[in-house]
C-alpha cells in the first residue's frame, strides 16, 4: 500500500501502470479465447460468409449432419475412445512395473533408461510412422485397432513411465518396510500400500496418455486410415474440405475430454510428484 | 533375570560399501527383557535394529530367535514388529486400519479384528480416534498408533527405533514410563534404540552401549553408570571431567602420584584392571565436592584437586562451577556458589573416580555433550 503511494508521488505516470498491463492481458486472453470462441460460433452457424463478422443464421443443422449415420462422427468417436482407453491400459501395464523398478531399484544407467522413452518423440513423426506403417502392413497390423494402439503406446509411454516413476519415488520406503515388517509379502505390500499411494500419480499419467492418444494424428493417419477412422482424421478431412461447421464440432468433441481431464489432473497431480518427474 | 538367550546374535557384522558399520556383535537377550541400544549417531545402533528386522543382511554372523536361525529370513517371516522413528503410518488408512492391518494379513475375521483393535485403542488411550487418518492425529497419537500397529500382531520381539525422539519433551517423559509399563505387562521382549542416556537408564533392564560399530559395554543401568568399562563409556555416561594423572599399583590400592593440581592420594583398586603408569581419571560434576582450601583435611578417601574458580552458573538445584586445575578445566557442582577467582579444593570420592590406563587409545574426550559454553559467568 504505502509503497505504491510512494511510487505515485515519485512518478505520476506510475498510476497509469494498469494500462499496458491491461493491454497485455487483454491480448493474451484474445489469443487464447478468440479462436475458441470462433470455433464455438462455427458449431452453431448455419450461414456465415465474408464479410460478415458474425453468422447470419444460427442452428444445429451441422450437429445432425455430424451425428447422422453417414457422417462418420460416431464411428470416429467410438474408435478414438476405444483406442485411447486401450492405450491407457497397455501403457499403465508397462509403466507400473517399469516406473516402480526405476524408482526403487538401484539400476545402472537409470537416467539413460528414462531418456530412452523419449526416443519416439525425438525423431520426426512422419519418418517414424511411415516406416512403422510399412512394417505393420507386412505383419497385418496395419488398419487394425491394435496397430493404432501400439503406435499410441509408443508415443505415450514417455508420460506414463516418467510420471509413474515420479509417483513411486514420492512414496517413503519406510511405508513399504512397515508393511513388510508387520507380515505382508512383497506383492501384498505393493497392492495394499504402494499402489494406493501411487494412485493419484498413476491416474494423472493415465490422463496424459489418454489425451495424447485422443489428439494423435500422424500415427493414426498412417497406421489406421482408411480402415480405422479417428476423430482427428475426421477433423482434418472436414477442415481440408472447407466444412468449418463439421470441423468445429469435431474439434469441440476433442476439446471436452481435454478440459475435463485437465481439471482432474490439476486435482490429482501433487507438487511432490511433479517435482520428481524426470529424476 | 535368566540369560536363556531367546534372541541371539553371534559375530554379526555389517558393511555398507567399504565402511564397516557393525563388527563382532555378540548379544544374547532373554525373553521379556527390555534392552536399550545406546550410542551416539553413526555408531551403528539403527543398522543393528534394521538388521534384526530383516531390512539389511549381515555380512557375517547369524541371528537366532528361540534357536531358529532367522539370519536370512525376509522381514515378514520374522515375527518382529518395528516401531519406526518416523512412525511410517500409512496415510491412506485410518488409525484403526493401520492398527488392524497386521491382523488382516493373518486372516483374522473382521469382527475379531474390530474387537482387538478396539482393545488396543483403549490400552493406548486412542479411543474415539479410530476413523481419523494419520494426518489428523497429533505427534503423540501417531506414536501410539504406530505402537498399536506393532503390538496388535502379538510380536515375539518389539523393536523400537527412537520412537520417542519426535515427541515433545514433556510427553516424552510420561510415554517412557507408559511404554515400559506396557512392555512389562505384556511380557514382550523389547529392543529400544536411543541416543538419550537418561531414556535408556529409565526404561531398560540392560543397556548395550555401542561405539563405532562395536559393543563398548553391556550391563544393567547401574553397572554401566557406576562401573564404566572404558573411558568412552564413562564419558558417554556423563563423566565428562577428564584429568591425566600418574599412579602405581600397590597391593589392593592404586597410589596416585602428586601432580601439579592434586595431592598424593590412594584409591582402592577393587577389580579394576589398572596397570602402573599414566592414567586417565574421569568423574561427574555432581560427584565432586567443592570446598574452600582450608577444609581439605576433613574429607575421607578419594582425591583432592586444587584450583581456581573460573566461572559459576546456576542451572537449577545446585551451582555449577568451572574450575581451572593447572592446564585443564573441569566442572564441579556445589550447594553454595564460589566467586570466580576463589581458590578451591575439589574432592572426588574414591567410588566416583573412574580410572583408565591412558594407553587405552580410544578418543574418549571427543564425546563431549556438556560443553563449557553453557556456563554463563
Amino acid at each position: 500500500m504505502t509503497a505504491s503511494i510512494e511510487t505515485v508521488r515519485r512518478n505520476p505516470l506510475a498510476a497509469l501502470w494498469w494500462v499496458p498491463r491491461g493491454i497485455v492481458f487483454g491480448l493474451m486472453a484474445f489469443f487464447i479465447f478468440g479462436p475458441l470462441f470462433n470455433m464455438l460460433l462455427w458449431t452453431v452457424a448455419e450461414k456465415w460468409y465474408f464479410p460478415y463478422s458474425f453468422p447470419l443464421e444460427y442452428g444445429f443443422g451441422s450437429w445432425a449432419k455430424v451425428f447422422a449415420p453417414r457422417g462418420g462422427a460416431l464411428e470416429s468417436l467410438t474408435n478414438s475412445l476405444i483406442v485411447a482407453l486401450l492405450t491407457v491400459v497397455v501403457s499403465l501395464l508397462l509403466a507400473i512395473p517399469a516406473g516402480y523398478a526405476l524408482a526403487r531399484l538401484k539400476l545402472p544407467l537409470r537416467g539413460l533408461i528414462l531418456l530412452a522413452f523419449l526416443i519416439p518423440q525425438a525423431f520426426p513423426n512422419l519418418t517414424v510412422y511411415v516406416n512403422v506403417a510399412r512394417i505393420f502392413y507386412e505383419i497385418g497390423l496395419n488398419g487394425t485397432i491394435p496397430g493404432v494402439v501400439l503406435v499410441h503406446v509408443s508415443h505415450g509411454l514417455v508420460y506414463a513411465v516418467w510420471i509413474a516413476t515420479a509417483a513411486f519415488s514420492a512414496i517413503d520406503v519406510e511405508l513399504e518396510q512397515a508393511a513388510r515388517n508387520i507380515g505382508a509379502g512383497a506383492m501384498r505390500t505393493f497392492l495394499d500400500v504402494t499402489l494406493p499411494l501411487a494412485a493419484p500419480g498413476l491416474m494423472a499419467s493415465a490422463i496424459f496418455v489418454f489425451l495424447e492418444s485422443l489428439d494423435e494424428f500422424t500415427g493414426s493417419y498412417f497406421v489406421g486410415a482408411p480402415d480405422v477412422n479417428m476423430l482427428p482424421l475426421l477433423l482434418y478431412t472436414a477442415g481440408a474440405g472447407g466444412n468449418y461447421q463439421i470441423a468445429s464440432i469435431t474439434a469441440l468433441l476433442l476439446l471436452v475430454p481435454s478440459l475435463v481431464f485437465m481439471a482432474v489432473v490439476e486435482r490429482f497431480l501433487k507438487a511432490d510428484v511433479l517435482s520428481r518427474v524426470g529424476h | 533375570m535368566e540369560r536363556g538367550g531367546f534372541l541371539e546374535l553371534r559375530g554379526v557384522a555389517s558393511r555398507y560399501g567399504s565402511t564397516q558399520v557393525l563388527a563382532d556383535i555378540d548379544l544374547s537377550i532373554s525373553k521379556g527383557e527390555f534392552v536399550a541400544l545406546l550410542g551416539s549417531s553413526g555408531c551403528g545402533k539403527t543398522t543393528l535394529l534394521r538388521l534384526l528386522a530383516g531390512f539389511i543382511s549381515p555380512s557375517a554372523g547369524e541371528v537366532r530367535v528361540g534357536h531358529r536361525d532367522v539370519t536370512h529370513l525376509p522381514p515378514d517371516k520374522r515375527g518382529m514388529a518395528l516401531v519406526f522413528q518416523s512412525y511410517a503410518l500409512w496415510p491412506h488408512m485410518t488409525a484403526a486400519q493401520n492398527i488392524g492391518y497386521g491382523l488382516k494379513l493373518k486372516g483374522v475375521s473382521r469382527t475379531e479384528i474390530a474387537t482387538r483393535v478396539a482393545a488396543m485403542q483403549s490400552l493406548l488411550g486412542l479411543d474415539g480416534l479410530e476413523a481419523r487418518k494419520p494426518s489428523a492425529l497429533s505427534g503423540g497419537q501417531r506414536q501410539r498408533v504406530a505402537l498399536g500397529r506393532a503390538l496388535a500382531v502379538d510380536p515375539e520381539i518389539l523393536l523400537l527405533d527412537e520412537p520417542l525422539s519426535n515427541l515433545d519433551a514433556r510427553i516424552r517423559l510420561t510415554v517412557r514410563h507408559e511404554l515400559r509399563a506396557l512392555q512389562k505387562r505384556l511380557g514382550i521382549t523389547a529392543i529400544h534404540v536411543t541416543h538419550d542416556r537418561e531414556e535408556a537408564m529409565v526404561m531398560a533392564d540392560r543397556i548395550v552401549i555401542l561405539n563405532a560399530g562395536k559393543i563398548a559395554q553391556q550391563g544393567t543401568p547401574e553397572e554401566v553408570y557406576n562401573r564404566p568399562a572404558s573411558a568412552f563409556v564413562a564419558a558417554f555416561m556423563g563423566a565428562e571431567n577428564v584429568i591425566h594423572l600418574d599412579g602405581v599399583r600397590d597391593g589392593g590400592q592404586f597410589v596416585i602420584a602428586e601432580g601439579a593440581a592434586n595431592a598424593k592420594a590412594s584409591v582402592p583398586l577393587l577389580d579394576r584392571p589398572l596397570t602402573s603408569g599414566p592414567v586417565e581419571a574421569r568423574f561427574r560434576p555432581e560427584t565432586a565436592r567443592l570446598l574452600t582450601e582450608g577444609e581439605v583435611a576433613a574429607v575421607g578417601s578419594g582425591i583432592t584437586f586444587r584450583g581456581e574458580v573460573a566461572a559459576v552458573s546456576y542451572p537449577g538445584g545446585h551451582w555449577r562451577h568451572m574450575v581451572r586445575l593447572g592446564q585443564t578445566e573441569i566442572m564441579a557442582d556445589g550447594t553454595q556458589a564460589f566467586e570466580p577467582g576463589a581458590r578451591v579444593a575439589v574432592h572426588v570420592p574414591a567410588e566416583a573416580l573412574f580410572l583408565f590406563n591412558a594407553s587405552a587409545n580410544e578418543p574418549a574426550s571427543t564425546v563431549s555433550r556438556t560443553t563449557p559454553g553453557k556456563v554463563y559467568a
